[in-house]
């Protein structure tokens, strides 16, 4: 076999790595390295430092410890019946390519990930060990994400999360039983009990300071991803899942990720076009779950898919059309975070503005950034909808011509 | 007119003095004209610098006036010096007014500042480091950058928090930033030709940009608002965007269309030789660790689907006393044990004031899975139901028979319902010993997590007493 060098490796492992659609480096709370011997520094909020044509960011470098992998997931392009060419970086390597991309200000840390080799443990190991170098021996103070094997042992779990700032476990798929026909090896249920052990590894380390203060265990906390569009799950079943991870494992985020054509496909799973705007509309419903006070059922029955042509909010609003328009100068703000083209920064400022003053429709223009959204469903001092908000081709109104529906 | 020359671009110092002089003095915003003497280091020099200062000190704003003035100063536009006396001048008639964000004036202040706070944003994200020769005294980088607005200055110090151990400059055309590893200084703006040409790293950055990216996913107009145009020049990476964008269609089109390839034969012998598991036995288990392992893989109801995992009881083989509680809680789910949560603490307590240690006691639930509701971000427990209580009798009859205790405690209605088959009422029924079927005797009493949740003082202490007598009876019974 040709050796490969160093370029080629980091071709093909990035290549490998780039369907984990996490690249977030936010949340690791405030460090830096004036008091240090190294380099880094989180301030909260994460950095993207780049953009590819894809239009996603690239914040981490994202990479596999190895492509070579024992299992034989048919979604993945690493599986083991993949024709696909594979290489393997040592520890060392992927240690100096963090540290000069970091001095050059490519990029805000790491995401390591792996495919499994010989097994969990040992895989789990080589991991940790990269992390381990990075911040004991050069001092390292960026944003490290390592993505967890479920199948490793709590220890190194454990030791993971110490050096990380945030661990993942991907679920894969929403429905379970999907997860036994694609990814013969994985397991729907260890994969639970290794996030389970994470959240009270995490709660753990956040308990009130005893005489010793715990290390810190993952500060930036934990997240999960699941292929969109690979097995016949709804997009009602999709964010009920959704909505039992975030409450079970007091996950950060749950990444939804548009089943996407790879190099080498598996007969189960023949490639098709991602589909980008399903994926989009699943973001933008675990948002209002999360931020804007909507229950899932307000959103979606089990076994429906969200509208694609507008957004969940305004689906969710011309259903209810009894409870509009409301009164910017009234309303109380939960109501008005369910105003379509409201969000919570626009609320916010609304809210202060009209103890002073009465809001009229030029002012909502200055504070929200879509007027023409929200003019059917708000009240102002000079403004009423009128037959505006009762009119039946509203949603018409909102829906783009059909050829600009999809992203192609 | 009044004419105020600033001695730079960035010189909100410079504004703020003359802006109080001007405000005491009376000087309406239409009659002061701002303007910028790069030049020389004069300030002030019209005539208003002559005049008396009147009420200076009696005109006071507000913290936040001043955060936002400072930052609207950065912006490139030549009217921010105007519009920021002319909020100044608006707020001793409104203090409030930075409130209403609705305001014309305000609106657009805010609007400055956060295209302000976005371009120090995408400095940080944009500088590129190039490492140039030293001599010999460790690393160092230097970078050319071209700023939206003037930001420079303001976000140099966060390079500085980041790179503290690294010498670096970066080059503008408007200032330079210097950090020897221990202070920051400044000079004038720079040209590009100042900077290093390149860097060996580059290639390798080029080669993880072209292959981080998904030739399936184009979606070049988000790339473009998040990366705009203007920083794509001194960006290494930015001259591969164009083959990237025009190459991903035939890319896209030819992963669809190829046909699935055929696995190496090495590798389909190994799954086919991996195929050989063992099916799930349905078969009634023979020891504790087969329970457990059955519990955990148990679809007889579907509780399994949002739970983390089977929880099965704890204990010694042959334990005399069985205690049998409700279900797993938060806790317990997430550890896989019974008993380790709030309501544990409590049954630890209890049975250590009864004189049962609780090594010596198998402890188990009624219902091996969570039962609870997704609330926000936490989950609420919930009762599990007759079908479901049923279902899961199958374990707790199992680990009954390998067990063999003498006495079975059953902690609140479900498990009583689970140990006696039938509904029983705890507050009739408890603090007697009761005769079952298999031999061994049944005492009923309070769950722990009653305990935790009876409101009135003097009602919890005397569940609390009957709670312990009743365990106390058990251990008696069991001796």
């Amino acid at each position: 076999m040709a050796v490969l060098d160093l370029k080629q490796k980091l071709s093909i492992l990035a290549d490998a790595a780039k369907y984990d659609a996490s690249c977030a480096s936010s949340g690791a709370g405030k460090r830096d390295s004036r008091d240090g011997k190294g380099v880094g520094s989180t301030e909260g909020m994460g950095i993207c430092h780049a953009y590819t044509p894809d239009g996603r960011c690239v914040s981490l470098l994202k990479i596999l410890l190895t492509n070579y992998c024992i299992y034989d997931c048919a979604y993945c392009v690493n599986r083991v019946s993949s024709n696909t060419p594979r290489a393997r970086f040592a520890v060392q390597e992927v240690v100096d390519l963090t540290l000069g991309f970091y001095k050059r200000n490519y990029i805000e840390g790491l995401f390591l990930s792996s495919g499994i080799i010989r097994n969990s443990d040992y895989t789990m190991e080589a991991m940790v060990a990269v992390a381990k170098a990075l911040r004991t021996v050069h001092d390292f103070r960026g944003y490290i994400h390592l993505k967890l094997i479920p199948e490793a042992s709590v220890e190194l779990t454990h030791q993971a999360a110490l050096y990380a700032d945030r661990v993942s476990i991907n679920v894969e798929l929403p429905r379970e039983e999907s997860l036994a026909a694609f990814a013969p090896e994985k397991s729907a249920s260890v994969i639970r009990k290794a996030m389970g052990a994470v959240r009270l590894g995490i709660e753990a380390g956040k308990a009130p300071a005893r005489k010793t203060r715990p290390p810190k265990y993952a500060p930036a906390g934990q997240s999960t991803q699941m292929i969109i569009g690979a097995d016949g799950a709804s997009d009602g079943e999709i964010l009920a899942r959704s909505n039992t991870l975030y409450g079970n494992y007091g996950l950060r985020r749950v990444y939804y990720s548009a089943f996407s054509p790879i190099p080498d496909v598996a007969k189960s799973l023949p490639a098709q076009r991602p589909p980008l705007m399903r994926e989009h509309r699943l973001y933008q419903a675990d948002w209002l779950m999360r931020f804007y006070g909507f229950e899932t059922h307000e959103i979606i029955g089990p076994g429906e898919d969200l509208d694609l042509a507008i957004d969940p909010k305004l689906a969710w609003a011309l259903r209810n059309r009894a409870d509009f328009p409301v009164d910017v100068n009234t309303a109380p703000r939960e109501t008005l975070l369910r105003v379509p083209g409201l969000g919570t920064r626009s609320v916010d400022r609304m809210i202060a503005a009209r103890k002073l003053t009465r809001l009229t429709l030029a002012d909502v223009k200055r504070l929200a950034r879509n007027l023409e959204k929200l003019k059917p469903f708000v009240i102002a001092s000079d403004w009423s909808p009128g037959a505006l908000a009762d009119r039946a081709d509203l949603r018409d109104r909102f829906t783009p011509p059909p050829q600009q529906l999809s992203l192609f | 007119m009044r004419v105020v020359r600033l001695a730079s671009e960035t010189d909100f110092d410079g504004w703020r003095s003359a802006a109080r002089l001007l405000r005491a003095e009376g000087a309406q915003p239409a009659q002061v004209l701002w303007t910028v003497d790069g030049g020389q280091a004069s300030l002030f020099p019209t005539e208003a610098a002559k005049t008396r200062v009147v009420g200076a000190e009696g005109f006071k704003v507000s913290r936040t006036f001043v955060d936002l003035a400072s930052r609207v100063a950065l912006h490139r536009s030549p009217e921010r010096f105007d519009l920021l006396y002319r909020l100044l001048w608006r707020l001793e008639a409104t203090p409030r007014l930075l409130e209403i964000a609705s305001d014309p004036d305000v609106s657009l202040a805010l609007d400055m500042q956060s295209q302000v706070n976005r371009a120090a944003h995408k400095m940080k994200a944009f500088v590129r480091f190039r490492e140039v020769e030293t001599a010999g005294a460790g690393e160092a980088f230097v970078a050319w950058f071209e700023p939206a607005h003037r930001v420079t200055e303001a976000t140099a110090p966060f390079f500085t928090r980041r790179f503290s151990n690294m010498a670096f400059s970066i080059l503008t055309p408007d200032v330079c930033a210097h950090w020897d590893t221990r202070a920051l200084s400044f000079t004038p703006g720079a040209d590009p030709a100042d900077a290093p040409a390149g860097d060996d790293l580059e290639a390798y950055w080029r080669t993880y940009y072209a292959s981080t990216f998904n030739p399936a996913r184009l979606r070049t107009a988000t790339m473009v608002r998040e990366m705009p145009k203007r920083y794509w020049r001194n960006l290494p990476e930015a001259a591969l965007i164009p083959e990237m964008t025009r190459a991903a269609g035939d890319r896209t089109t030819q992963m669809v269309e190829k046909a699935p390839s055929e696995p190496a034969r090495r590798i389909v012998r190994a799954a086919q030789r991996a195929s050989r598991d063992a099916p799930f036995d349905g078969a009634a288990p023979t020891s504790l660790d087969a329970v457990a392992a059955g519990v955990d893989a148990c679809r007889r109801c579907p509780l399994w689907r949002d739970a983390t995992q089977g929880v099965a009881g704890e204990g010694p083989l042959g334990a005399r006393l069985m205690i049998v509680g409700e279900q797993p809680g938060d806790q317990e789910d997430l550890a896989g044990r019974p008993f380790v949560g709030p309501a544990g603490q409590v049954l630890d307590q209890a049975l250590a004031a009864a004189g049962a240690p609780r090594r010596e006691v198998y402890v188990t639930n009624a219902v091996k899975h969570f039962k609870h509701e997704p609330r926000g971000k936490r989950r609420i427990h919930k009762t599990p139901d007759a079908p479901e209580i049923e279902a899961c009798r199958w374990w707790l009859d199992a680990e009954r028979r390998l067990v063999r205790p003498r006495v079975i405690v059953a902690l609140g209605a479900t498990a009583a319902r689970s140990v006696l088959g039938k509904s029983a009422p705890i507050g009739k029924l408890r603090g007697q010993a009761l005769q079952l079927e298999d031999q061994a005797q049944a005492v009923v009493t309070w769950h722990p997590a009653y305990l935790l949740r009876v409101p009135d003082a003097a009602a919890k202490a005397r569940a609390e007493a009957q709670f312990i007598e009743d365990l106390k009876l058990a251990w008696s019974l069991a001796g």
